[in-house]
């Protein structure tokens, strides 16, 4: 009988070998469909096999494990050291509330009858017989906000676009991820890219843009080749190109390519990108829904922004609604990264508490010391202490303690941590990223390495303690976008709870 | 360096991206698939052929991380080093790297086989320490890993 299976092929499951499990499975004769990670990655290489139509999973496995697996197959497959139960039980995955990443992981990801029978186009087809003042609406009624790191509500920047009259409007797809411990774009180009595809058609119709560009991170090599594929089978199959589904209405997707810039995923110097310029932030206003790419109104979002307008779409404003807490709607994506067990891709509804993330979900530190720092939000976000993580996970709540849940990067330090390295590290970044234009940036990053150093070194500390804080409001006030001015964030965030490091 | 600027695959390139709105980092991005960097000498071709300036395509070109002015070794490693690969180590292994090959981050081994650079984040945060041989991901590299890793670039040279 032959042994039907999945094995992931997204950028983790092949770190972790994937290809070659994959290939002993084909040598031993297994009818294998590459499907996209399910995001569980601490199980990676995650294998599922159907027995008796149930998807069976065996993680993490490797090439040495296949031959034993595939006998216990024929025996008792729970015997198998890697069985874990049908997949969709595992603890893991069934205490989460997937929307944006529903179908990650179950099939191939560049099939398009698997993406229709899993629900795909369905919100196109409703945008297709909607005016684009229906769908703005549609998408304001949700309470959508940005998914990048600002959060803003989306339905006001369509509405913007929508408004400003020019002969050609564009939607850009901000997929340059740059912060640490965030992979949940990655994920959803890799495992779902015709969503992101149906998310950006959609974003097209409604604000009368006709041509789309996703700007990638150079670092993301196979969501490219994913994406490049996607996009040549959408446009044959008309969900893109000058006729969407006999519509008569027009848009089309071009993919550029960063190049090793963290300042391009700001989005006015990832507009000056795309035009072939050096990645320098634009003032504004005038905002990029006025004035974006070419001069001409734009819609720039991040990508699980654009993808969730696909579900917004088709399950309904209320439908979206319904999840969240507060001025929160929807499901946010967790990324659990660092020093954790079980680190992965974790969406739920907000108001989850980053203890419950940490421990139900994390199991714990990967060292299995304990742990003492959650850097959440990414590189500009703050460390958080035990003292914070029983805070609901909401935009409002973080930005109370200064803190920020940014792109949903939650990265996990142990005891082992040196919070004055980190903090160091901090301005490091910043000097090295910073795009230059904005003095307290260019030059505060680099004067912000000196002063922690000195204080580390117990070189007139108190003054210097004074003159950090004095650089961080500077930095903070003066700068022109997020990268100079929330870069004081990991830095305060350090010093106030981890002090003893300093020196 | 011998002048490659008039070398027909750059002609052909600057051809196919001059006309493109913003097709000047494409454009480099092909130059240096081709090349293996992009050569100082045919930024006043390219210059001209975008009706830029010299400066200005050369700004564009020193702007961003990725592209490099002269060749690279034979394989380029380069080890994650940002937070989540921090919290497991990235550091440590980094000096590792450092040591195994006898060259700093940003320079290419003396033997010319292997170019080391960091990288901040290859989108591998809940499995690191990641490094990234030519273009393949590598997760959970430990000290023994990596050694295994620049061994393997070092076979794969030989003839």
């Amino acid at each position: 009988m032959t042994v039907e299976a999945f094995l992931p092929r997204d950028t983790t499951a092949l770190a972790l070998d994937a290809d070659e499990v994959a290939a002993a499975l084909l040598d031993a004769g297994v009818q294998l469909t590459r499907n996209g990670s399910r995001g569980a990655f601490w199980l990676e290489p995650l294998l599922e096999v159907k027995v008796n139509g149930e998807r069976i999973a065996f993680g993490p496995v490797t090439v040495e494990d296949i031959p034993g697996l595939l006998d216990s197959l024929a025996a008792e497959p729970a015997d198998h050291p890697r069985y874990l139960g049908p997949v969709e039980a595992i603890p893991w995955l069934a205490g989460q509330q997937r929307l944006t990443f529903q179908r990650a992981g179950l099939g191939d990801p560049l099939c398009l009858d698997t993406y229709r029978s899993l629900g795909g186009f369905a919100g196109l087809e409703q945008a297709l017989a909607m005016s684009s003042r229906q769908i703005v609406q549609e998408v304001k009624g949700s309470g959508l906000r940005g998914r990048g790191g600002a959060a803003f509500p989306a339905g006001i920047k369509w509405q913007t676009v929508l408004d400003t009259e020019a002969d050609q409007k564009y939607v850009v797809c901000n997929a340059d991820e740059g912060d640490s411990g965030t992979f949940a774009d990655r994920l959803l180009m890799e495992a779902d890219p015709y969503q992101l595809i149906e998310g950006m058609a959609i974003a097209g119709l409604a604000v009368g843009a006709t041509r789309g560009y996703v700007y990638l991170r150079s670092e993301y090599p196979l969501a490219a080749e994913v994406l490049v594929a996607a996009i040549e089978r959408a446009r044959e199959a008309a969900y893109l190109g000058q006729d969407i589904l006999g519509s008569g209405r027009a848009f089309d997707i071009t993919l550029r390519i960063g190049a090793g810039a963290y300042i391009c995923g700001e989005e006015t110097s990832l507009l000056d990108s795309l035009e072939g310029k050096r990645g320098m932030v634009r003032v504004k206003p005038p905002l990029p829904a006025v004035e974006g790419l070419f001069g001409k109104p734009t819609l720039v979002h991040n990508v699980l922004t654009l993808a969730a307008a696909s579900t917004v779409l088709a399950e309904g404003a209320a439908g979206y609604q319904e999840l969240g807490t507060g001025r929160s709607r929807g499901t946010l994506t967790l990324q659990l990264a660092g020093n954790i067990r079980h680190g992965g891709l974790v969406e739920v509804p907000f108001g989850v508490t980053l203890r419950q993330l940490l421990e139900d979900f994390g199991g714990g530190s990967l060292s299995g010391r304990p742990i003492r720092a959650v850097q959440v939000g990414g590189p500009l976000g703050a460390y958080l202490p035990e003292s914070q993580w029983d805070m609901p996970m909401d935009y409002e709540a973080f930005a109370e303690i200064g803190a920020m849940l940014g792109h949903g990067g939650v990265v996990v330090f142990d005891d082992s941590v040196d919070m004055a390295q980190q903090a160091r590290f901090a301005m490091e970044f910043c000097a090295l990223e910073s795009c230059g234009k904005c003095t307290p940036c260019r030059i505060g990053s680099t004067r912000g390495v000196e002063v922690i150093d000195r204080i580390v070194n117990g070189e007139r500390r108190d003054e210097n303690l004074i003159l950090l804080e004095d650089l961080c409001v500077t930095m903070e006030q003066g700068s022109l976008c997020a990268m100079g001015g929330l870069t004081p964030n990991p830095v305060r965030s350090a010093l106030a709870y981890f002090g003893e490091d300093f020196g | 360096m011998s002048a490659q600027p008039s070398s027909k695959s750059v002609i052909a390139i600057i051809e196919r991206w001059k006309d493109e709105p913003g097709g000047l980092l494409p454009l480099f991005h092909d130059v240096q698939a081709a090349l293996g960097y992009v050569p100082p000498e045919s930024l006043s071709e390219i210059a001209g052929a975008l009706n830029l300036s010299r400066a200005e395509v050369h700004g564009v070109l020193s702007f961003y991380h990725d592209f490099r002015t002269a060749p690279a070794g034979r394989h380029t490693v380069q080890i994650c080093q940002a937070e989540a690969c921090q919290a497991v180590g990235a550091r440590a292994l980094a000096q590792r790297a450092t040591e195994l090959l006898g060259t700093e981050f940003g320079s290419t081994s003396d033997d010319g086989g292997v170019t080391l650079e960091p990288v901040y984040c290859l989108g591998n945060c809940a499995c690191g320490p990641s490094v990234r041989v030519d273009n393949r991901v590598h997760g959970r590299v430990d000290s023994e890993r990596l050694e295994a890793l620049l061994a393997a670039c070092r076979q794969r040279e030989e003839p």
